[in-house]
């Protein structure tokens, strides 16, 4: 099997060993879970519960208001105790359901169909909206819309990102050793909706054990070996690797006749649509240099990044920081208050001495940043921009164009903040074109 | 676990390891062969020239940034790899306070008046050289042969018909201190290249375009790039990255220019070298080919469907 990958990139430290061997675990609802509105792109869900109520696991606790949006399910039985805004991870306040687990696991009724690929596109594509599914590998798209692009676009391919090329994360990896089959099934189910002439699932040469099992199930479905190498998961790397076309600058994977899913929604859209199983958990790597005891759970959404930390053993020493996602792109937390949503599929632990920002010398334009830019920017030319305030010429050389992967930063030696000035002249750009059109 | 105080920044959260000083130390190690080589065949005035320029090199760097109250960044030794990279470029015979003159030009002149490290145009080691040989025409234009005094004409003008492969290879010819060994120069521009530091365009650009030049010019391409400086500055020189482009496509063109120039200002020009003012003039235009080589953004020029 020839191994694909894409131009640009970085070989960060992996230690994907910490977790990579340890099955899911199942960690048990807390006592109270918070469960935000916003866990997606796009609007967010409206409570439909108010304090007081009882509800049962599996019911809706928020509606989505427009098709970008996702409803919110309970992911315990108990009652709601407070509709009010919480910490989330994104570091704002968020409106969120807190829930009193009554320790009873009661269900609401789940609709389930044994044979699903048998049911009708629409039926498939109801279902999968209200769960409440959303991309699991990190942005959150709202899955439902991601399936049904306009209808004159033709879809060549339905592509299952299984790449997981984040370090430290295993979420992704023992999901595909360990559901495999869900994995296919929700590859199928999808491809059907979007209507996709062919699947191809891709994986970094990293994890061949997951590859192995997937091709027990896959029958006709391709899976496409994909260079170790970060950002290989990034939908326009992906693409790329595997078909060789371009997302259009500023356009959207259909537009080159591609839908990407995470392998995770997969087997949420598997378990939604055979089952009737709402989206309410989802497995989330506890790891890093200072957790005591690295693993995976399977975690109910609104679990406190605090009950989880102290399921793996805790803290070996105060952390530096405490990051969800993986190392790349994850956001640093201020607390472990804030609960898990769709979304999150790490929590990652560094040491203090990690956790410093480095000395910032200046640059000596050696090109590395221009070198590892996998959509081929010059990260050099837009930090100058960025910081001289020079948003017109920073737009002119494609700072939008950014896909915010941290490989230009990563690498520099003179370790200066590259990707934090892009955003910074990102923002600026595009507050100055909703002012020239408001 | 509740009085966490956790440090929030932006992502991404970790970093390379390798540093801009440790890039400056590791082009220091890459020349420790050249300089051996010079030690063997110029003896104590090898170590005299490469001691007094690097010494001059850091002092004034250290002196520029005390008087105008800056911080100095001495340690990144970024201004020991000047000072040594210009000892290596001038002649073993070459008279001690010709050097730190060199090396106080290279720093003030070719380095610190545009801002500091990163912010030069042109290559400070060659700004000094530059400044040397239209201020001491005789003293950097006379060389003496390997292992004794006596003054003797460079291959490059003796011609390569009266010279021998192996002695060019190996070194034992007359020239600047770092210049004369192939070997040398290889060994050193290996490790750059493994250490990721050099760009092979570069290099490979100045010795393919050189040796095309010379095949058209009717010279022995490989007498070409084994003599004089091109070989020194191809791997040394026009690799420096703050004065060569930054674009993978710039980087082809600054080399080609380079070794073109060379081979134009050996050929036809009055000097017996040209490689100083080849990669000083492509320097200059090195921000034009920037702006004219930006590659193709991912999803640019490409069709909606």
């Amino acid at each position: 099997m020839s191994v694909k990958t894409f131009f640009g990139g970085i070989h960060p430290n992996y230690a994907k060993e910490l977790t990579a061997a340890s099955p899911i675990e199942v960690l048990s609802a807390p006592e109270t879970v918070v469960v935000p509105m916003l866990q997606h792109i796009g609007a967010p869900a409206v409570p439909t519960v108010k304090k007081g109520d009882k509800v049962l696991a599996g019911q809706v606790i928020g509606e989505a208001p427009q098709p970008i949006s996702a409803p919110v399910h309970a992911p315990i039985s108990g009652t709601v105790v407070a509709v009010t805004d919480r910490p989330h991870i994104n570091g704002r306040s968020v409106l969120s359901v807190i829930i009193e687990n009554d320790g009873q696991n009661e269900w609401v009724e789940l609709d389930t169909h044994p044979d699903p690929v048998q049911l009708d596109r629409e039926v498939i594509l109801s279902k999968i909206r209200a769960a409440g599914i959303v991309g699991m590998g990190g942005a959150g798209f709202p899955t439902a819309a991601k399936l049904t692009p306009p209808k004159d676009a033709t879809i060549d391919y339905l592509i299952l990102n299984g790449a997981e090329c984040e370090p430290y994360l295993t979420a992704d990896h023992r999901l595909m050793l360990e559901y495999a089959e869900d994995v296919i099934l929700g590859a199928k189910l999808m491809a059907k909706v979007c209507g996709a002439k062919k699947i191809i699932i891709g994986i970094e040469d990293n994890k061949m054990d997951a590859v192995a099992e997937l091709q027990k199930f896959s029958g006709a479905i391709e899976i496409a070996l994909l260079d170790t190498k970060y950002p290989q998961g990034g939908e326009k790397q992906l693409i790329k690797a595997i078909t060789g076309r371009e997302v259009p600058s500023n356009g959207l994977p259909f537009q080159a006749g591609v839908v990407v899913q995470n392998v995770a929604t997969a087997v949420a859209v598997a378990q939604a649509v055979r089952d009737g199983k709402p989206l309410v958990e989802r497995i989330v790597t506890v790891t890093g240099p200072v957790i005591n005891e690295p693993r995976n759970f399977l975690v109910p959404i609104g679990t406190p990044l605090q009950n989880i930390v102290e399921a793996a053993g805790g803290f070996t020493e105060e952390p530096g920081k405490v990051i969800v996602g993986g190392p790349m792109m994850g956001m640093a937390q201020v607390g472990l208050e804030a609960p898990i949503v769709k979304t999150s599929n790490g929590i990652l632990a560094l040491s203090k001495a990690e956790s410093h920002e480095p000395n910032v010398m200046p640059c000596i334009k050696c090109a590395r940043c221009v070198d590892v830019c996998p959509v081929y920017l010059l990260p050099l030319r837009l930090e100058a921009f960025g910081m001289n305030e020079m948003w017109d010429e920073a737009k002119a050389y494609g700072a939008m164009d950014c896909i915010e992967c941290g490989c230009c930063t990563y690498i520099c030696p003179s370790k200066r903040p590259l990707l934090q000035y892009i955003r910074v002249a990102k923002n600026q750009i595009v507050a100055a074109s909703r002012k020239k059109s408001s | 676990m509740e009085n966490l105080r956790l440090i929030v920044t932006p992502s991404p959260h970790v970093r390379d390891k390798d540093t801009t000083p440790n890039i400056m130390f590791a082009v220091l190690i890459s020349l420790i062969p050249v300089a051996a080589a010079s030690l063997y065949f110029f003896g104590f005035n090898a170590l005299r020239l490469i001691l007094l320029g690097g010494a001059a090199a850091v002092a004034t760097e250290a002196i520029f940034q005390k008087v105008r109250g800056r911080q100095i960044t001495i340690s990144d030794g970024s201004a020991l790899v000047t000072g040594v990279l210009l000892a290596l470029s001038v002649p073993p015979t070459l008279p001690s306070w010709m050097i730190i003159v060199g090396s106080v030009v290279a720093i003030a002149i070719g380095k610190q008046v545009f801002g500091g490290l990163g912010h030069n145009i042109f290559n400070p080691a060659l700004v000094g050289r530059a400044f040397l040989v239209a201020s001491f025409a005789q003293p950097m234009t006379t060389w003496t042969g390997p292992f004794d005094t006596v003054t003797r004409a460079t291959p490059l003008v003796v011609g390569a018909a009266r010279s021998s492969l192996p002695d060019l290879f190996f070194g034992s010819v007359p020239g600047s201190l770092g210049e004369t060994s192939v070997l040398a120069i290889l060994l050193g521009g290996i490790y750059l290249f493994y250490k990721g530091i050099i760009d092979y365009r570069i290099t490979l650009g100045v010795l393919g375009s050189a040796a095309v030049m010379s095949f058209l010019t009717g010279a022995n391409p490989v007498f070409e790039l084994f003599s004089g400086s091109l070989l020194f500055a191809a791997v040394f020189m026009a690799t420096d990255m703050v004065t060569s482009p930054y674009t993978p496509k710039g980087r082809w063109i600054f080399g080609i220019g380079v070794g073109f120039l060379i081979m134009l200002i050996r050929t036809w020009g009055s000097l017996p070298e040209g490689v100083t003012y080849a990669i000083l003039i492509m320097n200059a235009v090195t921000p034009l080919i920037n702006r004219w080589t930006r590659p193709r953004i991912y999803g640019q020029g490409v069709h909606k469907s």
